[in-house]
């Protein structure tokens, strides 16, 4: 694992020296039924960097996770992991990659504890049996390398959480697989002051450990806040895919809201250069 | 046991707030100004210790008012019914009407255990009952035509229901469930080989029916997608009608057989009725107290140890106590004298736990709980949702057709009404006054039988107060209501506290 200096949590002054892609998407396009809802999307994401994945509701950001992770088909173009080409599809087929996401509902089960919400559909044990003992260890190891330690015991139920720590436990469970992408969906949506900075951290922390990391978020503080790279959708065509340091909030609220900012962005739909 | 993390005492992270007194906010928690859900962790520190029984008691109490309230209404219910009829109906209190008791409720015990895998998905299955009936109808069928299920049935009608048994073992194995797809095919082999009747062949004719019957109503349910209550309303109406076409209008079969009889009638010796004590009993402790301490000796989140060793000590006692009492000549009559616990005793507790041990300690249980809980959840962990809903109704029809041998053992005969009638509804109820949430994921197989015992001494107690079959109809039926609004509003309670 490449761990780097955590002490960092402004990423602007230290960029990371280019790091390999990790996962890329050529040319990816989705539509549901009639309405094309991505259209010939490429984005990079880079191991040990977050890349910051913005736009306006509707531009497609969700949809765009879950072609990644296997609950959508994307209808055509490619996806290539750790740079080869690779086929997602079904959510067990983007975990064996290693490919993890923190869904914007958080898809925990509120009738099960931590550690069964953590380990759901991979749980450990043989001949179908369940080995509650070694999951429990490895739930509150995760947690603990975390520094999380906003959750008393690791076998309260997730009913009986705050939004913040039921965040905390999603985002755990996607670090636990020894994961190297994690895709988040707007974890700090629903969030606090305080528990949007503790998730952020988090968001670093997993950076640092040379995952890389997907952050959606609509908040341009917490975007330049943690983010090495911003990409940015604009109903559903990837408008410009850039370094946080070498753009100003106000380029990349044009950019989210018009889908062009200066020279940055695709071209007027009018002006149809592309 | 050396743990790598932080020490189980939990001293070890220097933010922690290890006073387990303290309640809500402390001043690490006091920047953020969330409210918190009556039962919500507030303090900070990953707690690996076992609690005091102090804490252990307020937890429980924290978890009673954010509505999880489990069993504990049905064991109130069954302790002022207790007292209640006790004092009112001065047989009820006696050896032999306890005992006839616990065989009355046997078949809405077993039935509603199985119901309770349904219910854990927030699914519904209204045919269990008359489905019951169907493979109480086959069995009696085999037994009384020797084994001749062509003779039974006339041609077309043997034609169908093999047809019937092939197709449902192939939906099965379409779905992957190869248990029922086997066992689907061992009902066919029976049926076309034309086996010769034999009580133990009769028995798992009438499970595998059962089975059958599941495979084809879970497939409906969890491929094609119908609603469960459309599919097994319409299944309801449908198995009542077979039921009749294979008995009759106005016909009774009668199940001639001693060990058939036994099933609902008999008892154990006095030293078997010790032996499953001491099995039951010993086993329960065994299990319980050896998890217990090797959780504890691996550092790992465990009930405080005073508690366990009360509720261990609570069930050996009752064990014994129960065995005893059962074992004394419960005869009215000096000629005869009837000792023993009943058949329908061990048979629950075996169903009980191979329930349970499925539903918490195997991978499938943890999917029937995570799909019930949160079915998209379960979908995006790569659980197959589609199995597992399928499977649940497979589990239930099978367990259906258990009850279905222990109700027609018990009259002694099947006639066109079997599994119809309020079969149905007392096992859903049943499942519900125990605790089941018709909303899914809540319950546990525990609820069916703490439920069905409500249910049956409301209706043996009444029936010892000389009450008309409608008031005993109104108070179930009010208990039950009275059961579901404290489901809905637990389930109000917990959502608004969050
Ligand atoms: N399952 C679906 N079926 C049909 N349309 C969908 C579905 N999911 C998303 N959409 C549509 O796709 C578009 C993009 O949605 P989404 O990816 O959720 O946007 P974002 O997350 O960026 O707000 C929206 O117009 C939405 O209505
Ligand atoms: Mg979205």
């Amino acid at each position: 694992m490449r761990q780097r200096s955590p002490s960092t949590t402004a990423p602007g002054q230290h960029t990371p020296a280019v790091s390999e892609p990790i996962l890329e998407l050529r040319g990816v396009n989705k539509s549901f039924g009639p309405v094309r809802v991505l259209h010939d999307i490429d984005f990079t994401v880079r191991a040990g960097e977050v890349t910051a994945l913005v736009g306006d509701n509707g531009a497609g950001k969700s949809t765009l996770v879950k072609c990644v992770a296997g609950i959508h088909a994307a209808d055509s173009g490619e996806i290539r992991f750790a740079g080869r080409p690779v086929r997602i599809h079904g959510p067990r087929d983007a975990a064996d990659l290693g490919i993890e996401v923190v869904y914007q509902d958080l898809a925990l089960a509120d009738n099960l504890d931590v550690v069964q919400n953590m380990f759901l559909g991979r749980e450990r044990g043989r001949y179908g049996l369940l080995d509650e003992a070694d999951m429990e260890r490895a739930a509150r190891r995760t947690l603990t390398s975390l520094s999380v330690r906003t959750v008393k015991s690791v076998r309260t139920k997730v009913s009986a959480l705050s939004g913040g720590q039921r965040q905390t436990v999603a985002i755990a469970k996607a670090v636990l697989w020894n994961s190297r992408v994690v895709l988040l969906d707007e974890p700090t949506a629903a969030l606090g002051v305080a528990q949007t900075r503790q998730v952020l951290d988090l968001v670093r922390r997993l950076a640092e450990q040379g995952l890389g990391v997907v952050l959606i978020s609509h908040n341009m503080n917490d975007v330049f806040a943690v983010a090495d790279r911003v990409a940015c959708l604009y109903l559903g065509r990837m408008a410009a895919e850039v370094h946080t340091k070498d753009v100003t909030h106000g380029q990349v609220v044009e950019l989210i809201t018009a889908g062009r900012s200066g020279d940055l962005g695709i071209a007027r739909p009018e002006s149809a250069t592309t | 046991m050396a743990d790598d993390e932080t020490s189980p005492t939990a001293t070890a992270t220097p933010a922690a707030s290890l006073d387990p007194d303290q309640h809500h906010t402390d001043q690490h928690d006091s920047d953020q100004h969330y409210t918190d859900p009556p039962a919500a962790i507030t303090d900070f520190g990953i707690d690996t210790t076992s609690r005091s029984t102090d804490e252990a008691v307020r937890d429980y109490w924290a978890r009673l008012r954010g509505g999880d309230l489990g069993p504990l209404p049905a064991l109130l219910g069954l302790v002022v019914l207790l007292a209640v009829f006790s004092s009112l109906a001065d047989t009820f209190l006696t050896l032999g009407n306890i005992a006839n008791l616990l065989a009355q409720g046997a078949s809405i015990t077993i039935i509603a255990m199985g119901l309770v895998f349904v219910l854990l998905l927030g699914e519904i299955d209204l045919s269990a009952g008359t489905a019951s009936g169907v493979a109480a109808s086959v069995m009696a069928l085999h037994l009384v035509k020797g084994g001749n299920l062509l003779g039974g049935m006339g041609q077309g009608v043997f034609l169908a229901f093999c047809a019937f048994l092939l197709l449902a073992a192939l939906l099965a194995a379409v779905m992957r469930i190869w248990a029922g797809a086997a066992i689907s095919l061992v009902a066919l082999v029976i049926a076309v080989i034309g086996v010769p009747p034999n009580p133990w062949v009769e028995m798992l004719l009438a499970i595998c029916v059962g089975t059958a019957i599941g495979c084809v109503t879970g497939f409906l349910v969890a491929k094609v997608g119908i609603p469960s209550f459309v599919v097994t309303l319409a299944l309801f109406l449908a198995w009542g009608g077979v039921v009749l076409q294979l008995i009759g209008q106005g016909g009774t079969l009668g199940l001639n057989d001693d060990v058939l009889f036994r099933v609902a009638n008999g008892n154990l010796g006095t030293a078997g009725s010790w032996v499953l004590c001491a099995v039951a009993a010993g086993g329960y402790a065994a299990v319980v107290l050896g998890r217990h301490f090797s959780r504890l000796r691996k550092g790992l989140v465990a009930p405080p140890t005073p508690l366990v060793l009360t509720k261990v000590g609570a069930v050996v006692v009752l064990a014994a106590v129960g065995t005893h009492l059962l074992t004394l000549n419960r005869s009215v009559s000096d000629v005869v004298v009837i000792t023993g616990v009943p058949y329908v005793v061990p048979i629950v507790l075996v169903l009980l736990v191979i329930g349970t041990f499925v539903l918490e300690r195997t991978r499938y249980g943890r999917h029937v709980y995570a799909v019930g809980g949160n079915r998209e959840a379960a979908r995006r962990a790569g659980i197959d949702v589609a199995r597992v809903r399928m499977s649940v109704f497979v589990i239930c029809s099978a367990a259906a057709a258990v009850g279905a041998i222990v109700y027609s053992s018990k009259v002694g005969s099947v006639d066109p009404n079997a599994g119809g009638g309020n079969t149905l509804l007392l096992s859903v109820g049943a499942a519900v006054i125990g605790g089941t949430s018709l909303f899914g994921g809540k319950g546990r197989l525990r609820d069916a039988v703490i439920g069905a015992a409500v249910l049956a001494t409301i209706n043996n107690g009444m029936g010892l107060l000389k009450q008309p079959a409608a008031v005993v109809f109104i108070v179930t039926g009010l208990v039950l209501l009275l059961a579901a609004g404290v489901d809905a509003l637990s389930r109000r309670r917990a959502a608004a506290a969050r």
